[in-house]
């Protein structure tokens, strides 16, 4: 069978491509080495939805950033996914700063972003926890946060429901052309007309298996404190530091769960290095404290890092590759990618058109997200419990999740497997007990749901195994 | 639902509360269990040493806490395991969900807080290095080896000498698996001396003090941990770094008394024990609400679990059925030089004598713990040795007591001492 197009990687600019092509009468496949959608950049940024101020106007980011702000916040309606529209401020800290906040104002009136500057006393007023240094700031209103990973799996759910498949453990090592692509991993091969390169980090090194050298990935890594909700209401928008050379600069910035987030660093690392380092978490917590000089980082409950796919090239690098036909690049999405990321999508779909005649299905079913069982009313929660006593059972305690949410991520077309796949969809383990509680039970639920012994249940990628066997056998 | 006294958990602490509560006159009780059984995490401590001090003999986890199940289920006292409080209401009534119940409101003369506590992450003590599989909290793996039958690991490092950690140790070993080494921030172990005897020593374990864990490997599942010596000031030493190629890594870093439901009540809080503030009987900020074991300070042994939430469930009773106590112009007890925390932080006027725990700052040897009031020295007892890892508790006398301005200081006089 010769698919109509496949997607490499799952990640939240893949799965975006998927949801935009399910729309259309295509054989879609989507290709993924991980055990799940979302284990890259997606899993692992800053879950800014940026307004589109920053990139340089007249550039493809630029364009797509703004169309992305727009898209994000109607599919976040759309698809029930958590989000808060609660605008963003970048901070000036004297005389430099404030001309660099002038610049970036040029650039917003240019890439039509409502933005306006406020005095040091309006700002006061409104986020009273900002550094007494603060001279002035930026404020874009259409900035805001959502849950990343929760964008992706609303966008492959719905791209699954709607015919397109996914394969996972799917590590491309070769593609080649005859008269259509042939992609291969190990004994697996995919044939399509078409090939879309969502490889993120490794964008480059898929590049170059079809398609003469066009670009180079600089992987650049960003490690962040993710702090208790005692933390997330001490400012209540999206708090930027004037951008460098390096990226946006530290942020500080509420999450839709209510929790405080801080970073990210950027420095250049090794294209799967997420490690965190103490000199790094000391910098960006210094940074942090810059801007918000009250915050309590002895109430961290995590700290991570993420890769940014960075290139050799300021741009993002989207389109069909000069000397390669139907092989089109959706590469080096760095930040704003995930913004963006629905209108690059949209992007792929009017590179195609312009290439073969795209007609729409009659059906188009939207996958919403379930809403937690812990946002609703009294009464609602009275009647879901009636229908399913499993929703009255609650699995996490911290983040009051139940065990019918956990058994409601299984019935999706694209159901976890692990541990942190329940974490990402459910909830279970997000709170300040980290899963110390809950894994137990959450891991006894999805081997029960796969039918298979605990020892195979996985905390997250492949080989993260959490049980060694079982007591009382001898070695 | 109404009842006399509803209690929030069923593990050592409410049971005892519930118990006491229906001793002291409380005729419909009803204790609150999330977990599909009672008796808390005693019922995955399967190792003896319980019960020394109230039964008076050595028993496992799971044989202190049936003790105390029998009792209740000799009693009237009813019982909703599987089911979570969402919310303490204003009229100190809960919203309770489980599978059975559905959502309920139990309305109660007065309420009990035994929620317990639960175990700080690797986050709370932010480790540096990679996120693999393989990294525990001691009572995590406690519970996947007690009580679901699996084993966590094969070459184990354990961060942190508090008792779960050295039990965890020994734990470890008697199922196999090859204990590296047990590390240790602080100069000084937050066991008890008896676990690093017979859970370290006896096996050979050692015990690296004013060491800490400063990089995780692994991409995947754990492949190796960084270990390296500390300063007086608890940053780690450059060139001082150990190797270890581990596949487990359990953190038993310290315990957090689990208040949400608290603060979402706006109940006070003390900032040094994270527990809710608490007068003699037990009782919190609001009135009708008290609150016991280690959701008000983590305790070292399950006897004095018992003991305190004893106090409190009967406290919950008098409330109940015969009102308020009086807590007008109550002694506030305040922490001097060496004194970490205590509890109760109010004691009340008519207060027949009061008894204080509390926790020391530091490692000290030959101090006096001195009661302090308006200048003048109350009580003063004598200590051969004192450590943060072993509670204390002084009793003062009811004809002292009467002695005392409204503050009631609490300090350490003796060599060292800041």
């Amino acid at each position: 069978m010769i698919y109509d197009a496949v997607i490499i990687g799952g990640g939240v600019v893949g799965a975006a491509a998927a949801f935009e092509l399910s729309r259309y009468k295509l054989k879609t496949v989507v290709l993924e080495r991980e055990n799940d959608v979302a284990l890259g950049a997606t899993r692992a940024n800053s879950a800014i939805v940026h307004a589109g101020y920053d990139p340089e106007p007249g550039t493809v980011m630029a364009r797509l950033n703004v169309e992305g702000n727009a898209l994000i916040w109607e599919l976040a309606e759309k698809l029930n996914l958590h989000h808060s529209r609660c605008g963003s401020y970048v901070l000036a800290f004297g005389k430099e700063d404030d001309e660099h906040l002038k610049e970036l104002k040029r650039r917003a009136d240019q890439n039509k972003v409502p933005c306006e500057i406020v005095g040091r006393d309006e700002l006061r007023r409104r986020e009273s926890a900002l550094s007494d240094e603060c001279t002035s700031a930026l404020y874009a209103p259409t900035a805001g946060v959502i849950l990343p990973w929760e964008l992706c799996f609303a966008l492959a759910e719905t791209a699954a429901k709607n015919g397109v498949e996914f394969r996972f453990g799917f590590n491309v090592d070769s593609i080649s052309k005859r008269d259509e692509f042939i992609i291969k991993s190990g004994e697996q091969e995919v044939h399509a007309h078409i090939v879309i390169n969502a490889a993120g980090v490794y964008s480059d090194v898929v590049n170059d298996m079809a398609a003469p050298h066009l670009f180079t990935v600089k992987p650049a890594k960003g490690e962040y404190w993710l702090l208790d909700k005692s933390q997330g209401g001490i400012v209540n928008s999206v708090i930027f530091q004037c951008p460098g050379p390096e990226g946006k600069g530290i942020l500080v910035s509420p999450t839709v769960h209510g929790n405080l987030i801080v970073g990210p660093s950027a420095t250049p690392c090794e294209r799967e290095d997420v490690s965190c380092g103490a000199d790094i978490l000391e910098f960006v917590k210094q940074k942090g404290l810059k801007s918000v000089p009250s915050v309590n980082f002895r109430e961290n409950i995590r700290n991570f890092c993420g890769v940014r796919a960075n290139t050799d090239r300021d741009d993002f690098i989207i389109g069909e590759h000069p000397e390669c036909e139907n092989f089109i690049n959706l590469a080096g999405i760095k930040s704003p990618g995930l913004t963006s990321a629905p209108a690059i999508a949209r992007e792929l779909v009017r590179i195609i058109a312009a290439k073969q005649k795209l007609e729409e299905k009659e059906q188009f079913i939207l996958s919403k997200r379930p809403t937690p069982f812990k946002a609703l009313s009294d009464d609602e929660k009275a009647a879901l419990i009636a229908k399913d006593p499993a929703y009255g059972r609650i699995i996490c305690r911290c983040e009051t999740v139940s065990e019918g949410e956990i058994k409601a991520c299984f019935d999706s077309p694209l159901p976890p497997r692990t541990l942190d796949g329940v974490k990402r969809r459910a909830g279970t383990g997000m709170g300040r007990c980290q899963g110390g509680f809950c894994a137990p039970r959450v891991h006894a639920l999805i081997a029960g749901y796969f039918g298979v012994d605990e020892t195979e249940i996985e905390k997250d990628r492949n080989g993260s195994y959490i049980l060694s066997g079982h007591t009382k056998e001898v070695k | 639902m109404k009842y006399d006294v509803a209690v929030i958990g069923g593990g050592p602490a409410g049971l005892a509360a519930a118990l006491s509560a229906y001793e002291h006159g409380a005729k419909k009780v009803v204790i609150v269990e999330r977990d599909r059984v009672l008796g808390g995490i005693l019922n995955q401590c399967i190792h003896n040493g319980f019960g020394l001090h109230h039964f008076k003999e050595e028993l496992t986890g799971p044989e202190y806490a049936g003790r105390f199940v029998q009792l209740v289920r000799e009693s009237s006292i009813e019982v909703l395991c599987d089911c979570m409080v969402l919310s303490i209401n204003d009229d100190n009534s809960l919203t309770v969900v489980g599978p059975e119940t559905g959502l309920i409101r139990i309305e109660a003369g007065a309420l009990v807080l035994a929620m317990g506590c639960r175990e700080r992450t690797r986050g709370a003590i932010s480790v540096p290095g990679d996120r693999p599989s393989g990294v525990f909290t001691a009572g995590a793996a406690q519970r996947y080896i007690n009580i679901e039958g699996y084993m966590v690991g094969k070459r184990v490092v354990i961060l942190g000498s508090g008792d779960i950690g050295l039990i965890m140790a020994r734990r470890m070993m008697l199922e196999g698996a090859e204990v590296l080494a047990c590390v240790e921030l602080m100069p000084y172990s937050n066991g008890l001396g008896r676990n690093i005897v017979q859970c370290l020593e006896d096996y050979g374990i050692p015990l690296y003090l004013s060491h800490t864990v400063t990089r995780i490997r692994g991409e995947r599942r754990l492949t190796g941990v960084t270990v390296s010596q500390v300063d007086e000031n608890r940053r780690p030493i450059a060139g001082t770094e150990k190797e270890f190629d581990c596949d487990t890594l359990l953190l038993s870093v310290g315990l957090i008394p689990e208040n949400e439901l608290t603060r979402a009540a706006a109940i006070a809080i003390d900032p040094r024990t994270n527990g809710p503030v608490v007068y003699d009987n037990m009782e919190t900020s609001r009135r009708g609400v008290f609150g016991c074991g280690n959701v008000v300070h983590v305790h070292d042994l399950v006897d004095f679990v018992t003991a305190e939430s004893t106090a409190a469930g009967a406290a919950a009773a008098d409330y109940a059925t015969k009102g308020p106590a009086a807590h007008e112009n109550a002694y506030t007890v305040k922490n001097g030089a060496g004194i970490g925390y205590t509890v109760p932080q109010l004691i009340s006027r008519d207060a027949d004598g009061a008894g204080i725990f509390f926790r020391v700052r530091n490692v000290y040897a030959n101090v006096a713990i001195v009661a302090e009031s308006g200048g003048k020295r109350i009580a003063a007892f004598k200590r051969e040795h004192v450590a943060p890892g072993e509670m204390e508790r002084i009793v003062i006398p009811k004809k002292l007591l009467d002695m005392c301005g409204d503050e009631i200081t609490l300090y350490l006089e003796g060599e060292g001492v800041k």
